[in-house]
């Protein structure tokens, strides 16, 4: 151990008797310290990047090549990894609380700093930026990429085409509310494997299962599927007739960020009452 | 000031602290006493919000710590070595704790060195030894510069060296005119730090007391005598209002006269005395006396299932 057994005492001569009040400028100080330094924030964000921007760009060599019908969205082909993308956000979404239930933090954070709505809304605000910001940039360089392995095809837009500027900020904003989602599944689970399974059984199960109900039930349900929804926004083209009705893009993201509001407000209420 | 009033709180179906009132003083060292289960941890839970009482109160300088201006000023905890997380190195642990409540960053550093983790701050606290966790839960405790400093079983596991620099650290925290609160279920640790005891059993308060009126309290004082006339001194004994209990040798153990009282006895009656010693009772043999009925896990099947609160 590399310490002593020197008598201690913990004087603090000039601490100023105004430093120590809590405020949500500290509480986002404090977490944004907290996530930027665990390991897992980094492993995270990267597998993001690489997996959304590879599978991007896997899927447009890959349509470059082949055959694409009259709505072939270039756009959307090199933006095809979010439906993995989606997944890895969530599992932060849920690590960045879970982790504090599963490492005993939790305690440490609320005995340092009580008050609660800020300590949750800190977090949540320093997530959901953090989230935002490595979504575009993966959003934009999955997109630019797939354009210029399509290119060679002639199939690839540009970012000033009609839609497309929207479409790739929407996959970032579809990103950033599936972390979001998943963290409010998180501070009510708190748990790290119940509230990544939450995130995987509610983005990506519930989106295979309805593909086996009856058409004429898919065309009033899939629009209500929260990723089927939200991945309206990161398409250029109107929805081709003869699929599945859907309500246009922000509409549907709106539905989207409906299901991460219900689950955070649910999460924080229930945080503030339970015992932590 | 720590003020508790018919504190309780329930898990299911059990009653982990039951109806506590208590005060815990500034400028001394108030031991908090109970076996395994007894529920200290809970109660320490419940006064830093926490947990929310099933019934009562407790506030800290009159207000529910839950409503602290100034938390980190006001109390400085440690419930748990454990409470970090171990992909963090000491230095960010400490650093978003101060940022949290807007204390400067150079406190961190100044904690670090008072408890001597200043080596390994950029270290990742996972690799820690329990004995190096605790302190650097000691140390986010002391970075606010409390007024009330809070320790659960903070020597549980810890080495010699580990226990003595806590308990060193305990006084001086006190000496300085800090109110200090520490559990703990080791009698004997207690008898060495502590000023003044609150003793619970089954969630309830048994005792509130000063550490020596606790002894005095539970315990008798006894003599020791070994002698080759028993049956004379047993008579004087008498005579003299205490009582004797046999061992068998020629030694007996005296209830109710002091050793040199009866030192005195046998001198005068021409006894002669082999071993004459008193026996101090322990604060340990008072607490098992006291809480032998509020034990609430006995060796062998548990009666009852582990609480909640205690399981850290």
């Amino acid at each position: 151990m590399a310490t002593t057994t020197a008598p201690a005492t913990s004087v603090a001569p000039d601490l100023p008797r105004s430093a120590g009040r809590v405020t949500l400028a500290g509480a986002l100080r404090s977490e944004f310290t907290k996530i930027r330094s665990v390991r897992s924030t980094y492993w995270t964000l990267l597998a993001m990047f690489v997996v959304v921007v590879g599978f991007g760009a896997l899927a447009s060599a890959g349509a470059a090549h082949g055959p694409h019908g009259p709505y072939f969205d270039p756009t959307r082909q090199s933006l095809a990894g979010l439906y993995i993308g989606q997944l890895i956000i969530g599992v932060l979404g849920v690590l960045v609380i879970s982790s504090e239930y599963s490492t005993g933090m939790i305690r440490t954070t609320l005995t340092t700093n009580p008050h609660r709505g800020v300590m949750i809304a800190a977090k949540g605000i320093v997530f959901t930026v953090v989230a935002l910001v490595t979504s575009l940039v993966t959003a934009f360089a999955a997109f630019f990429l797939g354009q210029a392995l399509m290119s060679s095809d002639h199939i690839s837009t540009t970012i000033g085409s009609p839609n497309v500027l929207r479409a790739v900020i929407g996959g970032a904003l579809f990103l950033t509310a599936c972390g979001v989602l998943a963290f409010g599944l998180g501070l009510l689970i708190r748990h790290s494997a119940g509230g990544i399974g939450a995130v995987v059984g509610l983005l990506f199960v519930v989106t295979i299962l309805v593909n086996f109900l009856p058409q004429s039930w898919q065309n009033h349900v899939d629009k209500w599927i929260p990723a089927l929804a939200g991945g309206q926004l990161w398409m250029t083209t109107p929805n081709p007739p003869g699929n599945t009705p859907m309500y246009g893009p922000w509409p549907s993201f709106a539905i989207l960020c409906g299901y991460a509001a219900i689950a955070v407000a649910a999460a924080v209420i229930l945080f503030r009452r339970r015992d932590a | 000031m720590i003020e508790a009033e018919g504190l309780s709180k329930r898990y299911g179906d059990t009653l982990a602290v039951d109806n506590l009132s208590f005060s815990v003083a500034p400028g001394k060292i108030t031991g908090f006493l109970g076996p395994n289960g007894a529920g200290k941890t809970t109660t320490m839970r419940l006064i830093l919000g926490l947990d929310r009482p099933t019934a009562g109160r407790v506030t800290i300088d009159g207000k529910p710590f839950g409503h602290a201006d100034r938390p980190m000023r006001q109390v400085g905890a440690l419930l748990d070595a454990k409470a970090m997380h171990g992909g963090r190195s000491a230095y960010n642990h400490l650093l978003c704790l101060a940022q949290s409540n807007n204390l400067p960053r150079r406190r961190v550093d100044e904690v670090l060195g008072l408890v001597g983790l200043t080596g390994v701050a950029r270290k990742r606290s996972k690799g820690f030894s329990l004995g190096m966790g605790q302190r650097l839960g000691i140390a986010g405790a002391l970075l606010g510069d409390p007024q009330i400093l809070m320790f659960d079983e903070p020597v549980n596991g810890l080495d010699p060296e580990g226990i003595l620099w806590i308990r060193n650290l305990m006084k001086a925290l006190a000496a300085e005119g800090r109110t200090v609160f520490v559990s703990s279920h080791l009698m004997s640790e207690m008898e060495n730090t502590a000023d003044h005891l609150l003793v619970i059993g089954r969630g309830k308060l048994i005792a509130d007391c000063t550490v020596d009126e606790f002894i005095a309290a539970n315990s008798q004082q006894t003599v020791r005598v070994r002698t080759p006339q028993p049956d004379l001194l047993i008579k004087l004994i008498a005579a003299a209002g205490g009582a004797a209990r046999e061992d068998g040798d020629g030694s007996m153990v005296i209830t109710g006269l002091d050793a040199s009282r009866v030192g005195d006895l046998a001198y005068d009656n021409a006894v002669r005395l082999h071993e004459l010693s008193p026996v101090h009772a322990s604060l340990e043999q008072a607490f098992m006396e006291l809480t032998s009925s509020s034990v609430q896990f006995h060796a062998g099947v548990p009666e009852q299932p582990v609480l909640a609160g205690e399981v850290a």
